[in-house]
């Protein structure tokens, strides 16, 4: 059973506030979903290996190659902040 | 005046070439219908009036000095507004996205211009692509153009809705638990998701990036091989799209099921298909067996696990996916902070809408320290197991068929408070992403207050041609009346 605490320490992983409400919202959504969720349990997986994906291929490389970037001004054009030459960000010092 | 909205992508290119219709004319007329209908349906989040125009007296220049053009020069297109469209924003429904504007193309919508395709706009949305029913979009619900009160379908609804209410001919979807097929299915019109790996998804936004894929959605199956010919291909901007020969889908446009064996799996027909589906699908199976095929039941055992298990897995990859919004580099930025920490969660918190931060925390959850091996690993596990029951089944059968939803679409708002009953309208759909195997949808009946039903045919990997084949046959031997 998920409880109101689990829920807090994981929307702090995910980088969310929740408010009371949504905390209360939330613990008892995921109460029916991780009970759905627990339903794969009665099936045996026992020495069946994992696939990451549909298909076969695996770790696909190529070439090293130096090719044209973006221009910087169309990315900091995106930025919510900037100063022309770089994202702005407040002191990451306390 | 005959109605130029009327008619299929390929119905135009034969008009374009006979010279009986310009591109603009064609442009006009979806922009006028747009701004008549679409504030009813409200299938598009931004419409190109201008680009579009613009782009249309150009390829109109190249056919009028004799160019050879690809079959779908110069025909509108609508896009899901997660696919990057440079210059024109591109939201994903969610506040998160709202004022981006992609710096590059999608490699799909490179090959659209390349070919010529005209985007007339970008459409709505479940944000980031997580729902069914488009009720999810932070900006507003899309409308079911067969009936206003009834939702379009989700994730693509936007998508579905407009070439259903012929605000575009054609449009291009993505689907990572069936959403192109279950919209495709509601809104009575033809959907295909592709094999996993057959069309780049760079440019896509990521939502769960080993199940998304992109593909075309269409009011006829000629229009869907058409499309999927421009869209389908390997690239190397995307490590998971496959490296194999290009196909010409349009020669499987073949009307002749002679001999194709079709296997109907039983696990489809189970508690929640309601009876209109049921009895509609299974007389289509009945018409495949007059056709020629030969038709009979099998079994896809683990097609219940399916379904948790995909839950685990898109919302694992889609908490990862989505920790790039970060309210930095794009994307929506709180006003409320004094350090690095405060722009982090206040820009998610108040980025995000209630859905997308429910799958975060459920993927969050299931990749934590403790429950990683009893969800996470469990469920890749229990992907093996279903992959494994489709490449047994396929050894009997050339194709699967199934209902693509389990009901028609339901009314707005009626399935919203309950994210868990929102969830099962992909019952019959994700376990086609699980496999990564192509399916399509198309419509094979309506209930009795004539909401669409669609019936779903399944194929081998990268099998798409036996897929558009049967459905192909079968559009064109059932009469247009009953479906």
């Amino acid at each position: 059973m998920i409880s109101k605490e689990e829920i807090k320490h994981i929307a702090d992983l995910s980088m969310l506030n929740l408010s009371e409400a949504e905390i209360e919202k939330y613990t008892e959504n995921m109460k029916d979903i991780v009970e759905f969720a627990n339903s794969i349990n009665s099936l045996d997986t026992d020495g069946v290996t994992e696939s990451a994906f549909a298909l076969d291929s695996y770790n696909v490389f190529r070439k090293d190659e130096i090719k044209e970037s973006f221009d910087r001004d169309l990315l900091l054009s995106n930025a919510p902040s900037s100063n022309g030459e770089a994202y702005s960000l407040p002191s990451m010092t306390v | 005046m005959r109605d130029l909205t009327a008619y299929k992508a390929h119905e135009l290119n034969k008009m374009y070439q006979n010279k009986e219709v310009t591109v603009p004319e064609v442009i006009k007329a979806y922009i006028e219908k747009i701004k008549r209908d679409d504030g009813a349906i409200k299938a598009y989040i931004t419409l190109c009036e201008d680009s579009a125009l613009k782009r249309a007296e150009e390829i109109q220049a190249r056919f009028d000095a004799g160019e050879k053009m690809g079959p779908l020069a110069g025909i509108p297109i609508a896009v899901k507004d997660n696919i990057c469209t440079k210059g024109i924003k591109t939201t994903c429904a969610s506040k998160m996205l709202e004022n981006f504007i992609s710096p590059y193309d999608a490699t799909v919508t490179k090959k659209l211009d390349e070919e010529g395709l005209i985007i007339i706009g970008k459409t709505n949305m479940d944000e980031f692509a997580m729902g069914g029913s488009t009720e999810n979009s932070a900006f507003f619900k899309t409308h079911n153009p067969v009936n206003l009160n009834k939702v379009p379908g989700g994730s693509s609804g936007g998508s579905a809705a407009a070439v259903s209410g012929h605000l575009a001919p054609v449009s291009l979807g993505s689907d990572t638990g069936g959403s192109i097929r279950q919209p495709a299915a509601f809104c009575g019109v033809v959907g295909l998701k592709p094999t996993y790996g057959l069309v780049s998804r760079y440019g896509l936004v990521a939502f769960a990036s080993s199940l998304d894929q992109i593909g075309p959605i269409a009011n006829d199956v000629t229009d869907i091989a058409t499309l999927l010919n421009v869209i389908a291909g390997h690239d190397e901007m995307d490590s998971t799209s496959a490296n194999i020969e290009k196909k010409d889908y349009t020669l499987a446009l073949v009307n002749d099921v002679k001999g194709l064996r079709i296997g109907v799996p039983r696990e489809f027909f189970g508690e929640g298909v309601s009876e209109e589906v049921r009895e509609a699908v299974s007389k289509a199976v009945e018409q495949f067996r007059a056709l020629g095929a030969t038709v009979s039941e099998c079994s896809l055992p683990a097609t219940d696990y399916a379904l948790p298990a995909y839950y685990i897995i898109a919302c694992a990859e889609a908490s990862a996916n989505l920790g790039r919004f970060d309210g930095i580099r794009y994307g929506y930025r709180t006003k409320n902070y004094e350090n690095l920490q405060d722009i982090y969660r206040n820009s998610r918190s108040e980025g995000f809408g209630e859905e997308v931060k429910r799958r975060i925390i459920l993927g969050t959850y299931v990749l934590s320290s403790g429950y990683y091996d009893a969800y996470y690993k469990k469920a890749q596990k229990v992907r093996t197991i279903v992959k494994k029951g489709f490449d047994k089944a396929f050894e009997d059968y050339d194709i699967l068929l199934t209902p693509t939803a389990p009901t028609v679409a339901f009314d707005i708002g009626s399935k919203i408070n309950n994210p868990l009953e929102m969830y099962m309208t992909d019952i019959l759909t994700v376990s086609i992403n699980v496999a990564g195997v192509p399916a399509i949808s198309v419509p094979c009946g309506k209930d009795k207050e004539g909401m669409p039903i669609g019936m779903q045919l399944i194929g081998k990997h990268f099998n798409e041609e036996t897929v558009i084949r049967a459905a192909y046959t079968y559009e064109q031997n059932v009469k247009k009346e009953e479906v």
